[in-house]
């Protein structure tokens, strides 16, 4: 912001907005976090209360580690979760490419098919989802996670995507095109590199719900061998019983991974290369 | 080894027509500037001839080959972009190599003649860099670079000095012009800027709404403009326009003349008239005049000339200079 037009009252009340909301954002995952390592009296006693040498306690760790399955449970998430993005960055870019780049019957109606898919949640189709995974075996397996994510995904990706392609230059294109790249070279190799902090947009924006989700892994693939980390959680969780030092352990856990998912894509965000392009 | 036929060429999005039917021929190593004011066609016409759009009907030749269903890079030719278009992940020298490795050309080849393009255009310190590190001026030149290295038929340029600054238009105008009589190779060129097709063509294509006004050397255009669009498009400031009627010439329907074709005296001549406004410009003055007789025009004079605004005048057309349009807007000579 220039300096002519930043009045301090204006700033600053800018800045308190900002603050509040970060605050409100982070509370609950500070709370799990300070939470999942006090000991269980600490926890329903005093849970706004930091852990203290007296109350705190790693035992919520302990539990979750000590059980074996739970690596296999991080393993199947990130499985899950990667071959999901790059799915959803694969087949979304080239549908968004197709629709931005070449003029044919049906385009538009193309674009809005595939733009419903934003308004009409996937899991109202469930049941046949479900009746589909039994019926081709893929029950139980990462596959079936795997390919209801991508198509979760996809319709988000195309419309973020297509956007942003409409703004490569033509001419870069017709210039590849003249110096005898093909339309998949040109593709990955010119427009891809372009539409890069887009490309990071759409795959956090993809990711987080994919790592969170617990209604698809709970349906599709329950068994002990696919379970993934949200799921896995839930057995700490009992009707009568809950063990909350486990359960705020294993969100806790489960924060990092999505967190260097975030990291990596992030730097892409800010990394641009356009400058020089065009113009 | 690069003439350009078209024949009948047209183009239509949708129901609207932007290339209404082309003829046009051009030989072997000529200059030719397609001309004209925005959304006539001439961009989608070079595109056509690029192969970048297809042609609703009619037939392309390159050196006597049809090439209506050659892609692009089979066409032989090479184009240079006003946006520039370079790759901008490929350093300098591999921008310029791209299409010859992509033709599958050896690479010493490649090696050779990237030197000897970039030794035309002074670009040897500038190799090893991106696009990103290159200034306005360099980045379109090593875009008229990659047009030489890939030894082309026909070379095509889309405005390419549209985003250059003036200083630097002016030079890589003359870089162009020195081009053109060094490699002797063909070249078709669009501009909306008629200083730059005046000043570069053996030929201008003037268009106006997808169809050829006219096509000539500069000086046949400017002395002899087949119609009233060509008259006026040709030519700064504009020609002057005026009603046959009111001279009393019965035999045309518009009068024309160019401002620089008027003589301007305070003591006697054809038309009585008033200055307007006056621009002085140091090498010319242009005077805005106002006569009962013939309405407003405008002279153009040589040299610094001491007319104010109020100044009461009297102008006289150069007999031999002046023009005669029908009422069809077509020239009568």
């Amino acid at each position: 912001m220039s300096k002519a037009r930043a009045s301090l009252t204006r700033t600053s009340l800018v800045h308190l907005a900002l603050i509040s909301y970060a605050i409100i954002s982070v509370f609950p995952v500070f709370l799990t976090l300070i939470n999942s390592m006090k000991d269980r009296n600490a926890i329903f006693r005093n849970p706004m209360q930091l852990p203290s040498p007296k109350t705190f306690d790693l035992v919520g760790y302990y539990t979750v580690l000590g059980q074996g399955d739970f690596a296999t449970y991080f393993q199947n998430s990130f499985i899950v979760t990667v071959a999901s993005i790059a799915l959803v960055l694969l087949f979304g870019a080239m549908a968004a490419f197709a629709l931005s780049e070449y003029r044919f019957r049906g385009n538009t109606l193309m674009g809005l098919y595939l733009a419903i898919g934003i308004m009409i949640p996937i899991r109202l189709g469930t049941v046949a989802i479900l009746q589909g995974m039994v019926a081709t075996g893929l029950v139980n397996t990462l596959t079936a996670l795997v390919l209801v994510y991508t198509a979760q995904g996809i319709p988000l990706a195309v419309f973020i995507l297509s956007e942003f392609m409409r703004t490569v230059s033509d001419d870069l294109k017709n210039a590849g095109r003249i110096d005898g790249l093909s339309e998949y070279a040109i593709f990955f190799r010119l427009v891809l590199p372009l539409v890069r902090p887009a490309m990071a947009t759409v795959a956090v924006f993809t990711m987080i719900p994919i790592w969170n989700d617990l209604w698809f892994p709970l349906i599709l693939a329950p068994s002990e061998a696919t379970k993934t980390v949200t799921l896995g959680s839930q057995i700490f969780i009992g009707q009568f019983v809950t063990n909350w030092n486990a359960v705020l352990a294993a969100l806790s856990l489960a924060i990092f991974p999505v967190l260097v998912l975030y990291l990596v894509f992030s730097r892409q965000l800010i990394r641009g290369i356009t400058s020089g392009a065009v113009k | 080894m690069g003439s350009l036929q078209l024949k009948s060429v047209r183009k239509s999005f949708g129901n609207v027509d932007v290339i209404k039917g082309i003829d046009l021929d051009v030989k072997d190593g000529e200059f030719v500037i397609f001309v004209g004011p925005s959304g006539c066609g001439k961009s989608t016409l070079l595109r056509i001839i690029a192969g970048l759009e297809d042609a609703t009907s009619g037939s392309i030749t390159i050196d006597g080959t049809e090439v209506v269903t050659v892609p692009p890079a089979k066409r032989g030719i090479a184009m240079v972009f006003q946006s520039y278009a370079l790759y901008p992940h490929l350093t300098v020298k591999d921008n310029m190599g791209l299409g010859l490795k992509q033709a599958g050309a050896p690479k010493d080849e490649i090696e050779k003649r990237v030197a000897k393009a970039s030794a035309m255009l002074s670009l040897e310190k500038y190799l090893a860099r991106r696009p990103a590190e290159l200034s306005g001026g360099q980045r379109q030149r090593v875009a008229i670079g990659r047009a030489i290295v890939r030894e082309p038929k026909l070379f095509l340029f889309d405005e390419p000095l549209s985003n250059l600054d003036a200083a630097l238009r002016v030079n890589t105008r003359l870089e162009i012009a020195r081009l053109h009589r060094d490699l002797k190779a063909t070249m078709i060129y669009v501009t909306h800027d008629q200083v730059e097709a005046m000043t570069l063509a053996d030929k201008i294509v003037v268009l106006d709404a997808g169809v050829i006004q006219q096509v000539g050397s500069p000086m046949e255009l400017y002395n002899k403009p087949a119609n009233l669009f060509v008259a006026g498009f040709i030519g700064s400031p504009g020609m002057n326009f005026i009603e046959a009627s009111r001279l009393g010439i019965t035999d045309a329907k518009t009068f024309g003349v160019r401002p620089e074709h008027i003589a301007l005296s305070r003591d006697g001549g054809d038309w009585q008239a008033k200055a307007v406004h006056v621009e002085h410009l140091g090498a010319d003055t242009i005077v805005y005049l106002e006569s009962d007789k013939v309405g407003a025009f405008t002279v153009r004079l040589f040299g610094e000339h001491h007319y104010a605004p109020g100044d009461a005048v009297y102008a006289t057309p150069s007999s031999g200079q002046t023009h005669r349009f029908d009422a069809n807007g077509q020239a009568i000579r």
